[in-house]
């Protein structure tokens, strides 16, 4: 895993042209050197806070062998959550909607965190800039223990987190300006300089010539736009979107995820993304966290996860954005696309990458004399892989298919039959016998 | 015109100095009564958002003290209140007859109703702004000014607007105690002494005071609505 995440990060780098390198953190060693080689009280010092200021290396906290640690990786986790609980208590009941969750998002992810309403990641996304305060864990972005700031150190940390929601928030009394203007007060900006930073802001999410209009007369997805130019004012690494496009159109929310992917690519901004929609994630994530009950099921990234998922739910939640599940349905709906005869099997295949160039569908014809009807069909392409996803009947003796289904296999495709209990199959045998 | 009022208005005829005295010291007991409860109510209307259930400093020892007093306060009918602080208002004051005297037991009796509204006004302001506030590392203090004062002008204009009709309604009851202005004029003048005329006109006077203070609290509100 660690190894998968080093590579991938350094892909990142390369993308973004921003590789991390040792000397950034020349301040580091310093900052080693200060501390007492053996530390006796191990105890006393995780609680300890060393903040030089926000978001500088220097301003790694926690004990010796963790800073070491960070030093030779040579880089920062953007943001660590470890072990994090967040329990909700009233006079009737406790309701503990965060379970022991542990992430790491490494700089410039785009990290998706996908589950139903409900599941807790809302309150998970909330912990990150201690809207909510976990009951337990930790909480690291860039190396500053966010837990253990004081309030004032704590404000200027979250001006470096920018966020994002479902219903915009922004403010009625304010212009689209004005908005974008509130987070500046007070950053050592002119009125000057806070106006050219406004409009390049504006220029940024394509809505400079709304600058003097009240939000009331924006359209949804124009109103996210300035949300996030909002969230961007004070150059924040990491931008946290809260179901950002859950409240807007499929064309709309496509346009508002480019945007993103954009800001990502040209900021090496890092995004941390809640939603529902697994199309979000698929869209744009790199790494993504399946949660249920408060619980991190699932985590990855993106193309193990959809190629290769462990757990019920997030096997849903991926039916669900390839549509697999809703072509089963349709199929069972209109049994005469089935005809199914003694000899043939009904198969869900999938693939990844390299073995779509193939052509291997003629290729169990020509050499097993099995051959295949396609019933349904999705070609994805996730981060640069192309995923193929296909619902076929192949017709042919059992021994000829049981080859053919080994050949589909030594060449690194997923030969899954489909169960003939369901509905589909049952409903044909009963017409074919 | 002469004519006219000392036809159909002959006692008001007779006493236009005080009648327009009275209209003053209406105006006068509103104003300053409007100031110094504005100012308090404002201040304890933050005050009971911030430390109320799910505020930004949230306090609940110290908010159910406020919101109870609020309560008692506002339960107390103003007629009995004015005759209850009488004694506060004379070691204030000096005195608890006139005009000023009357703005002690007016103050008392707005301060706790406009508190309430402005607690109402600043609770329709979105939670999801504070919350994007907050996020964006604002203090407590800045959310106050930046956020919820601004953000619920409208609002609070117009809890003001209600606010000040009413005040306008206590005057006339703190004038039949001896405050004067238009209440005293109305009662003492026009009911004692049967000159209905008086009341009448009084009674007209007050109506306009609010009608102006309702018209100007509505283009305010919809000058500050976006």
């Amino acid at each position: 895993m660690a190894s998968e995440q080093d590579t991938e990060c350094n892909v990142h780098k390369a993308i973004m042209g921003a590789p991390i390198t040792a000397p950034e953190y020349q301040g580091s060693p310093l900052v080693l050197a200060e501390e007492p080689a053996v530390k006796p009280a191990r105890k006393k010092v995780v609680t300890r806070t060393v903040s030089v200021r926000p978001f500088e290396p220097e301003a790694i906290s926690g004990h010796l062998d963790e800073r070491i640690f960070l030093y030779q990786k040579r880089r920062i986790f953007m943001i660590e959550l470890k072990n994090i609980d967040v329990t909700f208590q009233n006079k009737t009941q406790t309701v503990q909607a965060v379970k022991d969750v542990s992430l790491v998002v490494d700089q410039g992810d785009i990290y998706g965190i996908v589950g139903y309403s409900g599941a807790g990641k809302s309150t998970l996304v909330r912990t990150i800039n201690l809207l909510q305060r976990p009951t337990s864990g930790e909480v690291i972005v860039h190396g500053q223990r966010l837990v253990d700031l004081p309030p004032k150190e704590l404000r200027a940390s979250r001006k470096k987190i920018g966020m994002i929601f479902q219903h915009f928030n922004l403010m009625r009394s304010r212009t689209v300006a004005g908005n974008v203007a509130y987070p500046l007060r007070k950053s050592g900006l002119t009125k000057q300089e806070i106006n050219q930073k406004v409009d390049e802001l504006l220029e940024l999410v394509g809505l400079a010539d709304k600058k003097n209009t009240f939000p009331s007369q924006l359209s949804g997805g124009q109103k996210q736009r300035v949300a996030i130019a909002r969230a961007l004012a004070n150059d924040p690494e990491v931008l946290l979107c809260d179901e950002a496009t859950s409240a807007l159109d499929p064309k709309t929310t496509n346009s508002i995820l480019e945007l993103l992917k954009d800001l990502n690519k040209k900021l090496n901004l890092t995004i941390v993304i809640i939603t529902h929609e697994m199309q979000v994630v698929k869209e744009i994530c790199n790494k993504v966290a399946v949660m249920e009950n408060g619980e991190v099921v699932e985590k990855g990234d993106l193309v193990s996860i959809f190629t290769a998922p462990k757990n019920q739910l997030t096997k849903e939640f991926i039916n669900t954005a390839t549509h697999i599940d809703q072509a089963l349905d349709k199929l069972a709906k209109h049994p005469t696309l089935l005809q199914l005869s003694k000899n043939d099997v009904l198969a869900n295949i999938t693939y990844v990458g390299e073995s779509t160039s193939s052509p291997l569908i003629a290729t169990l014809y020509a050499q097993f004399g099995v051959v295949t009807n396609i019933l349904y069909g999705n070609v994805e392409i996730l981060q640069e892989t192309p995923i193929g996803n296909l619902i076929v009947v192949l017709s042919g003796e059992p021994a000829q298919r049981e080859k053919a289904i080994a050949y589909l296999e030594s060449n690194d495709v997923t030969v899954k039959l489909l169960d003939h209990n369901q509905k589909v199959v049952a409903f044909n045998k009963e017409k074919v016998v | 015109m002469n004519q006219f009022l000392q036809t159909y208005l002959p006692n008001v005829w007779e006493i236009q100095d005080e009648v327009i005295a009275s209209v003053f010291e209406t105006l006068y007991m509103v104003a300053v009564t409007a100031g110094i409860a504005g100012v308090l109510g404002i201040l304890l209307g933050v005050v009971l958002v911030v430390t109320g259930p799910g505020g930004i400093l949230e306090q609940p020892k110290l908010y159910d003290v406020l919101d109870n007093a609020v309560n008692v306060f506002r339960s107390v009918p103003f007629i009995i209140m004015l005759a209850l602080i009488a004694p506060i208002t004379r070691l204030i004051v000096g005195t608890s007859i006139g005009t000023s005297a009357a703005i002690v037991p007016l103050v008392v009796g707005t301060v706790p109703f406009y508190s309430r509204q402005i607690q109402n006004a600043l609770l329709e302001v979105d939670h999801g702004v504070i919350e994007a506030a907050e996020a964006m590392g604002s203090s407590p203090l800045e959310i106050i000014f930046r956020v919820y004062l601004k953000e619920g002008l409208p609002s609070i204009i117009r809890v003001s607007s209600v606010t000040i009709i009413n005040l306008i309604g206590l005057t006339a009851m703190a004038g039949a105690i001896g405050g004067g202005g238009l209440g005293n004029l109305a009662i003492a003048r026009g009911y004692n002494r049967f000159q209905t005329d008086v009341t009448l006109v009084a009674t007209g006077a007050i109506l306009v005071i609010v009608f102006i203070s309702q018209t100007i609290g509505n283009y305010l509100v919809k000058k500050t609505s976006h």
